[in-house]
């Protein structure tokens, strides 16, 4: 193996000795084979809330096709999927409920966000919606729409494909859990409120009596 | 004009309002205080009939000046007509009117609604909580003109309150049909089930109400 520090297989404070070695040669082949495997035997649990999840079910079925990715067995079980696959908006009232989907699975594990509602709100600024799936939960991949053709998810889900062939074990932030901080939320306040800020003809929408 | 609306004149008298015809449909105003009264008599009396309750629902006009309407639509099934009842409230006083529950059961939800979203309380009614907003929710009325488009506190702020919210809670062990295996359940799901509440409201931070 290659350069390893001369007491770094005691593995101080439950780091792994995976942590304290730089990439090599046996690293970046098993991360080959373990991203190979992975990208191309996706588990979705697809958490559908509105329109987009009928044009999901159109990528599903026999035309369009996800089996052809690997992606055909679809789990409606949070601790047997790896892809959680939001498709429609999220109501506030839906926010503990898909956190705590996403909380349940178990890692490696990604999300897609699919549709203007899941990624931004989309047109529903209001008191009702969250704005934007990733003020509750951390995003892989954003696919834009209203809602996406099949063929553009089919092209968010080759993007993610691309995203975990690049994915290494060397770095272990990748599959940091991204829990809940004191506060209550994933991120600073600050950091949700600029994300929820209005934009494009939301902006105009201001009216309150 | 629909002729329960002489019916009625000659019943009550001047416990009813106005009545208009709009678009082919009867609307009579009437009295807060006798309307269950007015509406069991539409219900029950032999040529009236109403058995139907289509929708109970409020209205709030932009024009401040303009009271509150709570709107009651009745039909007929054996005799096939329609008529809408309407009770005015001013908007100072208090908002509260009696359900009409006790004469159909379908308002139970349609009454929910409307306390849900305009903040109209029903007296009487079985189980007066908010229905389409969480339980918890505390940032008022959402269908009132007084309310902002995207709600009275901060983003964050909503996000986070939502986040404490507790799914399990809107719903009964028996409703969930798992109170005979409630000892089998995971821990964590035990606890949550337990403690009976409905999601904790955090203390509103200063600061963060944007009006």
């Amino acid at each position: 193996m290659g350069v390893t520090p001369s007491d770094g297989a005691k593995s101080a404070g439950g780091t792994s000795v995976i942590s304290q070695i730089s990439p090599n040669w046996i690293t970046t082949r098993l991360d080959f084979l373990a991203n190979w495997a992975r990208s191309n035997s996706l588990w979705p649990m697809p958490f559908g809330t509105a329109c987009c999840a009928i044009e999901f079910m159109a990528t599903a079925a026999s035309r369009f096709d996800i089996s052809r990715f690997g992606m055909e067995r679809l789990g409606y079980s949070p601790r047997q999927a790896d892809l959680l696959l939001c498709a429609g908006r999220l109501p506030f009232k839906l926010a503990p409920v898909i956190r705590r989907i996403y909380d349940q699975m178990p890692q490696p594990k990604w999300v897609i966000s699919m549709g203007a509602c899941a990624s931004t709100g989309g047109i529903f600024d209001t008191y009702a919606m969250t704005q934007g799936i990733d003020t509750v939960v951390p995003v892989d991949v954003y696919v834009p729409g209203c809602p996406p053709r099949p063929e553009g998810l089919l092209y968010g889900i080759l993007l993610l494909h691309k995203k975990i062939r690049g994915e290494t074990m060397v770095d272990k932030s990748i599959r940091e859990e991204h829990i809940l901080q004191p506060g209550g939320l994933r991120l600073p306040p600050e950091h949700v409120d600029v994300l929820s800020e209005p934009f494009g003809n939301s902006v105009h929408q201001t009216r309150s009596a | 004009m629909n002729p329960s609306v002489e019916a009625l004149r000659r019943e009550f008298g001047g416990k009813i309002g106005r009545a208009v015809e709009s678009c082919g449909d009867t609307i009579v105003y009437v009295e807060t205080e006798h309307a269950r009264e007015i509406l069991a008599w539409l219900k029950n009396t032999p040529g009236q009939e109403y058995n139907y309750l289509i929708d109970v629902t409020a209205v709030e006009y932009r024009d401040p000046e303009l009271p509150l309407e709570v709107v009651y639509l009745l039909f007929s099934l054996d005799r096939k007509a329609q008529l809408c009842v309407k009770i005015a409230l001013t908007k100072t006083g208090d908002l509260e009117v009696d359900s009409v529950v006790p004469l159909w059961q379908g308002a139970n939800w349609l009454e929910r609604e409307v306390y849900d979203m305009f903040g109209i309380t029903f007296r009487d009614h079985p189980d007066l909580r908010r229905i389409l907003m969480w339980e918890t929710y505390s940032e008022g009325y959402p269908l009132r003109k007084d309310f902002p488009l995207r709600g009275r506190l901060s983003r964050s702020e909503q996000v986070k309150r939502a986040l404490h919210a507790n799914p399990e809670a809107h719903y009964s062990m028996e409703l969930l049909s798992i109170a005979e295996a409630f000892n089998d359940l995971p821990h964590d799901m035990r606890e949550r089930l337990a403690k009976g509440e409905r999601g904790a409201i955090p203390e509103p931070e200063q600061g963060t109400d944007r009006g």
